[in-house]
């Protein structure tokens, strides 16, 4: 008895400390959320879902502590020209922010435009999310929703000259944030959207991304060089016919990281490119769990997941295709990696694929491999030391991650970190 | 120049021992060559001269220009001047072949505390010693050997002899999965090598090598020995008559 009522009681705690917002046209969403949240309970230690990755620190109702990293180095995608709009434990820093207008898009934030009766974010805000909610249940997705203080409604009607670029600064060290994106690409529109900075002490954050016919979407994103920052993020994409969405996500340190992704293909010839590379030391433990639904004939979907593993680091990756009745001519890829640079290091994988169509092809592998000693030998008789040998086997084994991003500027300085990331730890 | 004496061998796992005193000098400006039967031992000394693990050096030494070599890592090796041309060359997917050819020669250049060659430098350099080779620009560009034919391999491992300017060299059978042009390239990359300062030792099973790369001695290696030591004619009789004779003789 105790152990069932303990699920109630975490969600109730959680809740305790967390005030909805109200008013505004998100109001209805924010008290559905609510119910849903209330309905499923946050996750426990015993959910399928969360069989690999502990949930309680997410889920506690104070934000364990976690120092900030001062960063010396340049700011990622500072190499880009791009609209900046940063974001300081979760707080919109209007001064450091650029102006958020520009053409081809209308960028607005959650928190001023919640008063207005009508907006157009109204039809996605927590709709693709409850979507997401089927067949796997996300309570920390309903959470967001709910409780989000802010976060940007972007419409893109055009094709707007830069990137946007969020920049997620943590300063304070017990600092809570959540905030929730919704980007609406409208047919034929194209936009690379950029995140970098792990945002807060813990992070919980969600995007709704509607693309719609024709439309593009190119997600960059790095969750900063903090060592103890907890984060929780989802990504709740819905595609339609013709469109495009790529999203790559690197991440380097951070204690706990879940990253969710869930895209929908619900038009025909439409393509998801899902692909990230992790590198971790130590006390870092980081999951990526994407579920990619095909609803549509000749849709094109990848996974490519590389991870980087040493003394006691863990990787987690769960990765599901679902092809739906009719989704025939599917073409679904999926790999996931870890490179264990020790004994210490562990690997958990679950691969899945359901396949309710008779005309697809998909393929889906998982490995979990050391460095190969022959190829270390060969480098270093050619006179490479084994620091830099190891290095440069260890950026060929995430190459095939980081290629998933096509813009050669973003991926030269994922590299760059990388590199750097490798070459604190010779 | 390469000087092995007395060298004893083990295999670290199995204690197998491989090597059973092998003696040799390579002299500067020399070409000395290795025949010997299969598993005789003749890979084994090149990758114990070049560090690999899994040897365990029971007795012996062996040093380049008086520099003990066995206790050197084996980049330290590279950057004393020793290169092998392996007889099977590795794979590395991901890396590219222009990168490695770089990281390696700076890499190289940084231990023995010369300046690092630019990149226009470099390119120049890799462009004019691949076309010698008719190595193209493609295979350049991709993965360290990935993909390329066991030809392409073996030149390549010619272009990054020809690059890294090594003291000492060792083929180990080069000449192995050559088509008679190609093995005439690589003959004529090893022969412009060849200079005052410089010693090869190449080991191969057959003359037709040793036609295009003329050596000043052969010996032969049989269970982890050389048993015979002579000049170019000993190929010869090699060829013509097989070990047979040579290892009645020695026994
Ligand atoms: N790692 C190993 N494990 C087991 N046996 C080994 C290993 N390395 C070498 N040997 C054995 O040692 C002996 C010598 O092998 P090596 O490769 O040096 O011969 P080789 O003279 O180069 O032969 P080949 O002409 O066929 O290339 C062989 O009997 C071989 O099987
Ligand atoms: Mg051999």
């Amino acid at each position: 008895m105790a152990v069932a009522q303990a699920k109630p009681d975490a969600t109730e705690d959680r809740l305790a400390v967390l005030t909805l917002p109200e008013g505004g046209w998100s109001e209805s969403a924010r008290a559905d959320a609510l119910a849903r949240v209330r309905a499923m309970g946050l996750p426990k230690r015993r959910d399928e879902y969360w069989k690999y990755t502990r949930p309680d620190t997410l889920v506690q109702p104070i934000a364990p502590v976690a120092a900030s990293f001062v960063n010396d180095e340049v700011l990622m995608f500072d190499v880009v020209d791009r609209l900046k709009v940063v974001f300081v434990d979760g707080v919109f820093d209007p001064v450091a922010s650029d102006d958020l207008s520009m053409e081809g898009v209308t960028i607005e934030r959650l928190a001023e435009f919640g008063g207005a009766d009508i907006h157009w974010a109204r039809d996605i805000y927590g709709a693709l999310e409850t979507r997401g909610q089927d067949p796997v249940l996300r309570p920390l997705a309903a959470l967001n929703t709910a409780f989000a203080t802010d976060g940007l409604l972007i419409n893109v009607h055009g094709t707007p000259s830069r990137p946007i670029c969020l920049v997620y600064h943590h300063g304070d060290e017990s600092s809570d944030a959540i905030l929730h994106h919704v980007v609406k690409v409208d047919s034929g529109a194209e936009v690379t959207l950029l995140e970098t900075g792990p945002a807060a002490a813990r992070f919980n954050k969600c995007m709704e991304l509607e693309i719609a016919d024709g439309g593009t979407l190119h997600h960059v994103r790095t969750q900063g060089r903090d060592h103890e920052r907890r984060a929780a993020t989802h990504i709740f994409a819905r595609l339609g016919t013709e469109s495009v969405f790529k999203t790559f996500t690197l991440t380097v340190n951070g204690v706990l990281t879940r990253n969710e992704v869930v895209v929908e293909l619900t038009g025909d010839d439409a393509v998801a490119h899902v692909a990230g590379a992790c590198v971790g030391d130590g006390d870092f433990h980081h999951d990526d769990t994407v579920f990619i639904t095909h609803d549509a004939v000749n849709c094109e979907s990848r996974q490519v997941f590389k991870k980087v593993l040493r003394n006691g680091a863990t990787g987690v990756f769960q990765g599901k295709i679902l092809v739906k009745d009719g989704a025939q001519k599917t073409d679904g890829y999926q790999i996931s990696q870890s490179l264990l640079l020790d004994d210490d290091s562990q690997f958990l994988a679950k691969p899945e694929l359901e396949i309710y169509a008779d005309d697809v092809a998909c393929s889906h592998g998982s490995t979990s491999g050391a460095i190969d000693e022959e190829a270390l030998f060969y480098l270093r008789s050619r006179g490479v030391p084994a620091g830099e040998a190891t290095d440069l086997l260890t950026l060929a084994f995430l190459a095939e991650a980081v290629e998933e991003i096509e813009n050669e500027a973003l991926a030269a300085d994922i590299v760059d970190r990388l590199s750097g990331w490798l070459n604190r730890r010779r | 120049m390469l000087e092995i004496k007395n060298l004893h061998v083990e295999l670290e796992e199995e204690g197998k021992q491989i090597l059973k005193g092998v003696d040799l000098t390579v002299e500067a400006g020399k070409v000395h060559a290795i025949m010997g039967p299969n598993g005789s031992g003749k890979s084994t000394l090149s990758y114990v001269l070049s560090g690999r693990d899994g040897y365990e050096v029971t007795d012996g030494k062996a040093t380049l220009d008086g520099e003990g070599l066995l206790d050197m890592e084996p980049e330290e090796r590279a950057a004393a001047g020793l290169f092998l041309a392996f007889q099977y060359p590795v794979e590395i997917p991901g890396v590219g072949n222009m990168t490695f050819l770089r990281t390696a020669l700076n890499a190289q250049r940084k231990a023995r505390g010369e300046e690092e060659m630019s990149a226009a430098d470099f390119l120049k350099m890799v462009r004019a010693k691949a076309k010698d080779l008719k190595i193209d620009a493609d295979m350049l560009k991709r993965p360290v050997n990935v993909g390329f034919s066991g030809g392409e391999k073996k030149r390549n491992e010619i272009l990054q002899m020809a690059m890294l300017e090594p003291k000492m060299c060792i083929l180990d059978e080069t000449d192995s999965g050559l088509d008679v042009d190609a093995m005439k390239l690589v003959a004529q990359g090893v022969n412009a090598l060849r200079d005052e300062g410089r010693g090869f030792l190449v080991i191969t099973h057959y003359q037709r090598l040793l036609d295009h790369i003329k050596p000043d001695v052969v010996h032969i290696m049989a269970n982890g020995r050389i048993v015979k030591t002579g000049g170019p004619e000993l190929a010869l009789e090699v060829e013509n008559n097989g070990y047979a004779d040579i290892l009645a003789e020695v026994a």
